[in-house]
């Protein structure tokens, strides 16, 4: 244990904690939004993030034809291809979040089953995308190219204000408050809100539920896809079981904030980021997922619907 | 679909008592035969390639199918969602690894003691966690049982990732040798256990901890207030499941001699799960049905190396859209029962 590490790089640990959480925030949407609106836990969540990793590498390499050795791009070419990497990242994830809900939840969903057969039926569907995954890429991990300089804006009380890290914050901020201000202003929102609240009244007030859970899958899997491309950014390194990890601490952020609650989220997830990546320094890389689970059973234990967790309905198996 | 649960319920209520014994007297000499069924040549199509049809048997068949009863006290019974199951598979399987090549006591002396230690834990995870609901139980299981992967990985005593190898061979019991050339007494063994286990929810359904879990999975706040002391029930259905875990680690631990972290993943708690929802939730029979076929299919389909994980998962997928209730769902039967119950009054 080493507890000076915490005062001499405290700042910059709280940098890369911070950029990492952010990370978490966006992944945790795609758990929270869904768990909104269908009190299901998304199994599927942490594959839809790994085939966003894998459409980033694809734009980056594949498409605009960067290797691991071509020099780092700059001005109109930098933004416009980093542009269209995170804009492909993300319509790749909603199209497998939306795909996802059509293939593993709509048809139990109307037959009114119990939970458990729609959990297994998204673990199934978790199963498919990995191992696809796994073949397509035999099981090698994949690399992006370094496309952005990772220069330095300077440091600041021991904090190294990075390029990427900065890029990351500043976007997930940026994300989350646009789908913050769509969630409580727009029509759509409402809709998504409604629905969270009672199925059955949203249906009796005319709302298309089959079109506004698509809706959320979507956005859930849009905001997944752009994780994906920031955590390639900094991390630029996936392989097919990335999201299992990644998946597990987004989904304990969700919990951790209140699950079905997005502010929640965002709070959790830089909660879990931080912790993170204190203990790490602290105890040593591989107990922190220890440490984060041990304070997320001491938090539920005295506040057991989260920290910002409304009175959850009775869940039942 | 036919329900084929109902229909041999209902045979089997048709039945007397003689007939019943017979029947399971002939089931169980069936069962007791199968390891010699890949010997002839019409039955060759059960044979599994690459990893020997004897050992498939014991592991994963018969190990799933324990693993799943067990778990099944936990979820199908009492509705406590548990995705951290492997932990006590795990903590069984590694008392019996240290205990083993550390001391002088045999597996058969550490059987009880690797299942104490799984209980133990059971309770000290569930006296904080169990007073949560549904999904946050879900992820708090889910994460003890990556805690004691990782803590397996990062202690000495465990060997880190090489694992503990050289875990002795449990001793000969009334002649029976318990090696790698006789993988067919292991899976008596693990067939008798089984056995011990469908013995023991059976008896336990019928009386007071049956009834009050049945009421805990159907309503847990009209279960408190019918004065069911609901959280000690649930630790005795956590601690129970988490025994028959643990005995099946130990029995493994010593079947296969040698054991590592990577073994106990969380693919197992899923595995697990799967086996008790595609059977049938609740309903041991469908548990039964549904552990032999997850761990006999991906063996069967070995061939396919490279998409074996594939076809297991479109066929999770595909099972649970046409039968979300499982292959044996119980639901139907409930509700006759229900109709008959009515009818008579």
């Amino acid at each position: 244990m080493n507890f000076s590490v915490l005062s001499s790089q405290f700042w910059s640990l709280c940098l890369s904690g911070l950029s990492l959480g952010l990370i978490y925030v966006l992944i945790s949407l795609g758990y929270t939004m869904v768990y909104g609106v269908l009190r299901l836990i998304n199994f599927a969540n942490s594959e839809i993030f790994m085939v966003g990793t894998f459409a980033t590498v694809w734009v980056e390499t594949g498409l605009t034809g960067h290797t691991n050795d071509s020099q780092p791009l700059h001005g109109f070419q930098l933004i416009w291809t980093l542009g269209l990497a995170l804009v492909i990242a993300m319509v790749a994830s909603g199209i497998t979040a939306v795909a996802v809900e059509f293939l593993a939840y709509r048809r139990l969903r109307a037959r009114g089953t119990n939970r458990l057969a729609s959990l297994i039926s998204a673990i199934g569907m978790s199963i498919v995308l990995s191992e696809s995954a796994r073949i397509l890429s035999h099981s090698r991990p994949q690399a992006s190219p370094r496309l952005l300089e990772k220069t330095s804006f300077g440091e600041v009380a021991g904090a190294n204000f990075r390029i990427d890290t900065v890029l990351v914050i500043i976007s997930a901020l940026v994300m989350f408050f646009i789908l913050d201000r769509f969630v409580n202003k727009s029509r759509l929102g409402k809709a998504i809100r409604a629905v969270s609240m009672s199925e059955e009244n949203s249906k009796l007030m005319g709302i298309n539920l089959n079109r506004v859970i698509s809706i959320t899958f979507l956005i859930g899997g849009l905001m997944t896809g752009a994780a994906s491309f920031f955590f390639m950014t900094v991390y630029e390194t996936t392989k097919f079981n990335v999201g299992f990890s990644l998946g597990l601490a987004a989904f304990t952020a969700a919990v951790l904030g209140g699950i079905g609650n997005l502010r929640g989220a965002f709070f959790g997830g830089i909660a879990l980021g931080l912790l993170e990546t204190m203990s790490a320094a602290v105890l040593g890389s591989q107990w922190k997922s220890v440490t984060v689970f041990v304070v997320l059973v001491l938090v539920l234990l005295v506040r057991p619907n989260g920290i910002f967790g409304e009175a959850i309905q009775q869940t039942r198996v | 679909m036919i329900n084929l649960r109902d229909k041999g319920a209902e045979l089997w209520e048709g039945w007397n008592r003689p007939k019943r014994t017979v029947f399971v007297l002939a089931l169980i000499g069936f069962v007791m035969f199968m390891p010699f069924l890949g010997n002839f040549s019409f039955t060759s199509i059960l044979d599994t390639p690459i990893a020997s049809y004897q050992d498939v048997l014991v592991y994963p068949i018969g190990m799933f199918v324990l693993m799943g009863l067990g778990l099944n006290i936990v979820v199908g019974k009492s509705g406590l969602l548990d995705l951290g199951y492997v932990a006590f598979f795990a903590i069984g399987a590694y008392t019996q690894a240290i205990l083993g090549t550390r001391t002088h006591l045999n597996a058969w002396e550490i059987l009880p003691i690797g299942m104490g230690l799984a209980m133990l834990s059971g309770v000290l995870l569930g006296l904080p966690t169990l007073r949560l609901r549904g999904d946050y139980l879900a992820i708090v299981t889910l994460g003890f049982g990556e805690i004691v992967r990782i803590v397996t990985l990062n202690i000495s005593i465990t060997g880190g990732t090489n694992g503990i190898a050289r875990i002795p061979s449990p001793p000969a019991i009334a002649g029976l040798k318990f090696d790698i050339m006789h993988p067919v007494n292991y899976f008596w063994l693990v067939f008798a256990m089984i056995l011990l286990v469908i013995w023991m929810i059976r008896r336990l359904s019928v009386r007071r901890p049956g009834r009050a879990w049945e009421a805990i999975r159907q309503d847990e706040d009209v279960a408190m207030l019918m004065g069911i002391p609901t959280l000690r029930y649930k630790i005795w259905s956590f601690s129970i499941g988490a025994a028959v875990g643990g005995a099946a680690g130990v029995i493994y631990a010593a079947k296969v001699l040698v054991i590592a972290p990577q073994m106990f993943t969380f693919n197992v708690s899923v595995l697990i799960l799967s086996c008790i929802v595609f059977g049938g939730m609740g309903n041991m029979w469908g548990v039964v049905f549904g552990g032999i076929i997850l761990a006999y299919l991906p063996e069967r389909i070995r061939f396919i190396t490279n998409a074996r994980q594939l076809v297991f998962g479109i066929t999770l997928v595909a099972i649970m859209n046409i039968r979300p209730d499982g292959l044996l769902p119980r639901k139907k039967r409930e509700k006759l029962k229900a109709k008959k119950a009515a009818h008579n009054v």
